[in-house]
């Protein structure tokens, strides 16, 4: 049984990886997260005279005299190097269009395709309804472009699909993979994690497939708890009993 | 003292029915909230942002917000045929241009967001609870936005100056008959973003509204602020 095959995508937003011992608090558009002139607004905030204010609801955080706030809802904001799933809605002349369930629609370019496909049967290789994973490769005014040559990226077969919150892909991620590997190593599945929320599970049959989905919605509804890698260990030992 | 006016409910003049509100309220949004005054209870889900169609309308600078304002049929007494209507028209783009001034639309070009009121029960300030709503399910959706948008009724009714009214009091007809003020304002400043006049008014009482609308909005702001902060802290 290949088991830890599929790529974590590296954790690069560490936002939500806990044991990082910084001061959180929850902050509304508008509100003062800190007042004086040594700090400086990073993501989510913006200076106002002495002031440093939040501009979205989100958990702030000071790491040095950088004041960030982190979103905890809403929708996926694609960025350069985000692994997504996504759908096919449409075959064109030169590639696919991909929803990302993003504003954007994104574009896999033909020679993305791992082997040669022939120009007048694109749906041999994807049809439309076909999942896929795939890396974004640049966001541009007029699109996104998607690349699939990497580990862990291409066309998804059997399993199934479901999304949570974008904003607790970190978190379901945890630090350098630790808490997805967790649940891989639990429940035997494979799974690929979209940073815009899609997560694709398979395995061995449907009941390890629930439990691997069951774990990760569990996950993505506790935002605010710390510790979070032991808390799962936990919650698997439960499960057995 | 003079003697303190009489409300239907018992209420003082310038206090507001109790107010509940609820963040998430609709899975499939991307952020959502209900926000009620007394028995006027309004829903909003936003949505986006997300690609705009017919694409002659998508804005290469900025995206673009879109309010929809509509009672539900079952949500007054007699029922009311469902779609849209000249007043939730009205309602929509008084909303709408009652958000815009906080919301920063720079960050989406050619997008648009959409923002969805429905009003499940009404009993008065219908739009002032649409607005409360919207502006929490912004901020729910992760917007970016200057600040929180609080929004109030304030009426006359014969000489009285009261707050957040009732559809009872609203039908008032004696003396000088009922005037409806309803009044959103960005929160913590002194910008108003939504002045919106029914029935009659001297123009020197406009301040004293403005004043006790200053008022209610402090505490629905503070209001606001709490149910945000509390929809995480589980």
């Amino acid at each position: 049984m290949k088991k830890i095959t599929e790529q974590a995508p590296e954790a690069e937003e560490e936002a939500f990886s806990e044991d990082v011992p910084k001061k959180r608090k929850v902050v509304v558009p508008g509100e003062v997260i800190v007042s004086g002139e040594d700090y400086l607004p990073g993501e989510g905030a913006k200076r106002e005279g002495n002031d440093v204010i939040a501009t979205r609801f989100g958990l702030a955080e000071e790491a040095g005299r950088m004041i960030k706030v982190i979103a905890i809802t809403g929708a996926f904001i694609p960025r350069r190097n985000n692994v997504v799933i996504g759908r096919v809605t449409d075959i064109t002349f030169h590639g696919w269009l991909i929803d990302i369930d993003s504003a954007a629609s994104g574009f896999l370019p033909l020679e993305e395709s791992p082997r040669f496909v022939n120009k007048n049967e694109m749906d041999q290789f994807l049809a439309i309804g076909e999942v896929v994973a795939a890396k974004i490769w640049s966001v541009k005014a007029k699109g996104i472009d998607l690349a699939m040559r990497g580990k862990g990226l291409g066309k998804l077969e059997g399993g199934f699909i479901f999304r949570v919150i974008p904003n607790r892909v970190p978190r379901i991620i945890g630090r350098e993979g630790s808490m997805i590997n967790l649940i891989k190593d639990k429940t035997g599945c494979d799974i690929t994690v979209g940073q815009n929320g899609w997560i694709w599970v398979k395995g061995e049959n449907i009941d390890a497939e629930i439990k691997a989905r069951k774990a990760i919605e569990f996950i993505a509804d506790k935002v605010y708890v710390e510790g979070l890698t032991e808390k799962m260990e936990g919650y698997f030992e439960n499960l057995k009993k | 003292m003079a003697k303190e006016h009489k409300r239907p409910d018992g209420r003082k003049n310038s206090e507001m029915r109790p107010m509940s509100a609820k963040i998430g309220v609709v899975p499939n949004a991307d952020g959502s909230a209900m926000f009620s005054f007394g028995n006027t209870i309004a829903i909003a889900a936003v949505y986006g942002p997300r690609q705009l169609h017919p694409q002659h309308m998508q804005d290469p600078a900025r995206g673009i917000l879109r309010v929809n304002y509509d009672l539900l049929s079952f949500s007054v007494s007699d029922r009311k045929k469902p779609g849209p209507s000249r007043r939730s028209q009205e309602i929509s783009k008084v909303t709408e241009w009652a958000l815009l001034p906080v919301v920063e639309l720079k960050e989406f070009p050619n997008t648009v967001i959409d923002v969805q009121i429905y009003i499940i029960q009404a009993d008065a300030g219908t739009r002032t609870a649409g607005i409360n709503a919207a502006s929490l399910a912004l901020a729910h959706a992760g917007i970016p936005m200057k600040n929180l948008i609080c929004s109030v009724a304030v009426g006359k009714q014969d000489k009285e100056l009261i707050v957040d009214l009732t559809k009872e009091e609203e039908d008032f007809e004696e003396g000088e008959g009922a005037t409806d003020f309803a009044i959103a304002k960005i929160a913590n400043t002194n910008e108003y973003t939504l002045l919106q006049l029914d029935g009659k008014i001297q123009p020197e009482v406009v301040k004293e509204i403005l004043n006790l609308a200053d008022k209610a909005c402090d505490e629905i702001y503070e209001f606001q602020k709490k149910t945000l902060k509390e929809s995480i802290s589980k």
